[in-house]
């Protein structure tokens, strides 16, 4: 029996392209069906979770998210039994995410595609589909790559805002409330996480609102005091005491000091490792 | 940048060698007019006190904190200086050839000394020949600093048209808007042979723009709907637009491509964050003012809207609103303003003002 035809799912913004992008699929790859097509970044999460293709088309730009966040999102829901999908991303223009793409040898197509190209992708999906390795493998070599490419420079963040490590670390938080303005010494600060507009700063007795991104803030602090444990948490490593994996296999952190539990996200659970 | 001089020996020994040139031309001076006293002593008095002098000005005005970036002291410190390096320089030199006259050439027998007469003359001279001097040095100076500052100036206006460039054909818009047309030459040839004439015109209006001081209002939205056409084909049903423009104002001057950036930022950071996409509205009018009629230029969008706090402006961030100021400064002063606030339904409003007069008669 003839294994089941590959399903592929398409994030794109622009109509006219991902429509292009499926002819041209249609004519490279008669054999692989495309399950859908989506044209922002939240869709492609929740499709390609409903649909479990075997092929990701993910536009960098998109509404909604861009098309790393949708990937690093994907793969922290995406269950353990199945295999990671193929992951393609698709540019128009990105010079730093090309270059960290080359880096990490991770598959993209530039716009416009062409199709000698996309007969080249299509040659080495092909190949990774027949060579499945352990859906466990599959899914931490991805981890793997998109942990590097959210570090790469300018391709997280848009390449402008990318300071070039001159800026000195943050010893300081100013936080406020009503018309006070909280002087919180980083020192004393455990973790912070991201909330809708917000980012909440909590200490071991208190908690602070600021509008700072994470993702500035993270720039400012020092990796090795302050490890990114979520897409909307970074925690004080030294403060962090047990680390527990649940029965669905998802690691929480306990931290000396505050009573809640802090999940790990899958991207980062390599953090923690028995010695 | 501040051009920062470093210490450069050549520089210093071409000084002296002009110096030494110069003292041996007083010291003939001084001896044609005197031809009955011998040639010897002037020279060696000339070039000692010279050598002094310069030696205290040349040198000296390096360490000299306010030197640092013309390369001449300012103010009263380079006038002390130049009176040091002449007062010093006399006294030393003419101690020094002094005993040199005496003991090593032998022109006067030990003891002599000057007369008050030639002491006088010899003062004058040193003063007339320290000022001449000095005041040659700064004018060189003066002028190889104005030729810097003026270079410098040239590199910022090209980096600043080349900056403005890169904006307006900003690569992630040109490559997809390429993208699309490929797609429709197959698809369907007409709908690609009017986006090729709207990127055809705006490309054209982009390379003239940063060339041509001014162009009529009705141009300028003509260009707006060229960039709208483009990014409407490429966004569909997410984006749809209105362009507003009162019949009266359509001639009324503006700088090229003023408005691009805004309507570029509305889309960019309002519209396409959006997951459902929204609508932008251009309009022109006019308000009274104290000063007489003002031009009102709104760009309204019904995007994301303005983050809480905008972003720490980095190398090359809203490069598009601080172009439209200084754009803006330049043509109109104070007068002319750009204003960007939230909508009160939602996505931001950015709003160019500035006077209809001093427009139309610049």
């Amino acid at each position: 029996m003839n294994p089941p035809a590959p399903r592929a799912l398409i994030a794109e913004d622009e109509h006219l392209l991902a429509a292009a992008l499926r002819q041209e699929l249609a004519r490279a790859w008669p054999e692989l069906q495309v399950a859908a097509t989506v044209g922002d970044g939240l869709s492609a999460v929740k499709q390609a979770l409903a649909l479990q293709p075997d092929v990701l088309f993910f536009d960098i730009r998109m509404p909604g998210q861009s098309g790393l966040d949708a990937a690093v999102e994907l793969a922290d829901a995406w269950p353990d039994d199945r295999p990671f999908p193929a992951l393609v991303f698709v540019t128009a223009y990105d010079q730093y995410a090309v270059q960290a793409f080359e880096a990490q040898a991770v598959d993209y197509l530039l716009k416009p595609v062409q199709a000698a190209r996309l007969q080249k992708t299509v040659q080495k999906l092909q190949q990774a589909l027949i060579n499945q390795a352990q859906p466990a493998i599959n899914l931490e070599a991805t981890m793997a790559q998109l942990r590097h490419l959210l570090a790469a420079p300018g391709v997280a963040s848009p390449p402008a805002v990318a300071t070039p490590g001159g800026t000195p670390p943050l010893t300081l938080i100013q936080a406020s409330s009503g018309s006070q303005i909280h002087m919180v010494p980083v020192a004393d600060v455990l973790y912070f996480e991201a909330a809708d507009k917000y980012v909440r700063v909590l200490t071991a007795s208190r908690e602070f609102l600021i509008r700072t991104p994470l993702k500035e803030l993270t720039a400012q602090l020092d990796p090795q005091v302050f490890w990114q444990i979520h897409r909307s948490t970074l925690v004080r490593a030294s403060s962090i005491t047990t680390v527990t994996r649940d029965e669905t296999g998802k690691l929480h952190l306990e931290l000396a000091g505050r009573a809640e539990k802090l999940p790990v996200s899958r991207l980062y659970a390599h953090l923690f490792k028995a010695m | 940048m501040t051009l920062r001089r470093e210490f450069n020996a050549i520089s210093k020994l071409r000084h002296y060698l002009q110096v030494l040139a110069f003292t041996l031309v007083v010291a003939t001076l001084q001896y044609a007019f005197m031809p009955d006293k011998p040639y010897g002593p002037p020279v060696v008095y000339s070039v000692l006190i010279g050598t002094f002098t310069w030696a205290i000005i040349d040198l000296g005005r390096e360490l000299m904190p306010s030197a640092a970036e013309t390369g001449w002291p300012q103010g009263w410190q380079g006038i002390a200086l130049v009176v040091a390096g002449i007062v010093i320089g006399y006294l030393a030199g003419t101690r020094l050839a002094d005993a040199l006259c005496v003991y090593y050439f032998h022109f006067y027998p030990a003891g002599a000394s000057l007369s008050g007469a030639d002491q006088r003359t010899s003062i004058l001279i040193t003063a007339i020949a320290g000022l001449v001097g000095s005041y040659y040095f700064y004018a060189i100076h003066k002028s190889a600093y104005l030729e810097d500052k003026m270079a410098e100036a040239r590199m910022h206006a090209s980096e600043a048209r080349l900056k403005l460039l890169e904006t307006q054909l900003e690569p992630h818009m040109l490559f997809n808007t390429l993208a699309n047309l490929r797609v429709l030459i197959g698809t369907d040839p007409a709908r690609a042979q009017e986006m090729l004439d709207r990127m055809i015109a705006y490309l054209r209006a982009t390379l003239t723009a940063s060339r041509s001081t001014q162009h009529p209002l009705a141009h300028e939205f003509e260009r707006l709907r060229d960039y709208l056409e483009l990014m409407a084909v490429r966004m569909g049903p997410r984006l749809t637009y209105t362009l507003d423009l009162p019949d009266a104002l359509r001639e009324v001057p503006v700088p090229p491509l003023l408005l691009q950036p805004l309507v570029e930022n509305a889309i960019r950071h309002g519209l396409e964050p959006q997951v459902e996409g929204g609508h932008i509205t251009v309009r022109a009018s006019t308000r009274a003012a104290p000063d007489g009629p003002h031009l009102v230029i709104e760009v309204n969008d019904t995007g994301v809207g303005l983050p809480d706090e905008l972003p720490t402006p980095g190398p090359g961030q809203s490069f598009g609103l601080t172009q439209v100021r200084e754009r803006l400064a330049t043509l109109h002063g104070a007068a002319g303003t750009l204003d960007l606030i939230a909508a009160s339904a939602g996505g931001t409003s950015a709003s160019v003002v500035f006077p209809l007069k001093s427009s139309t008669h610049p």
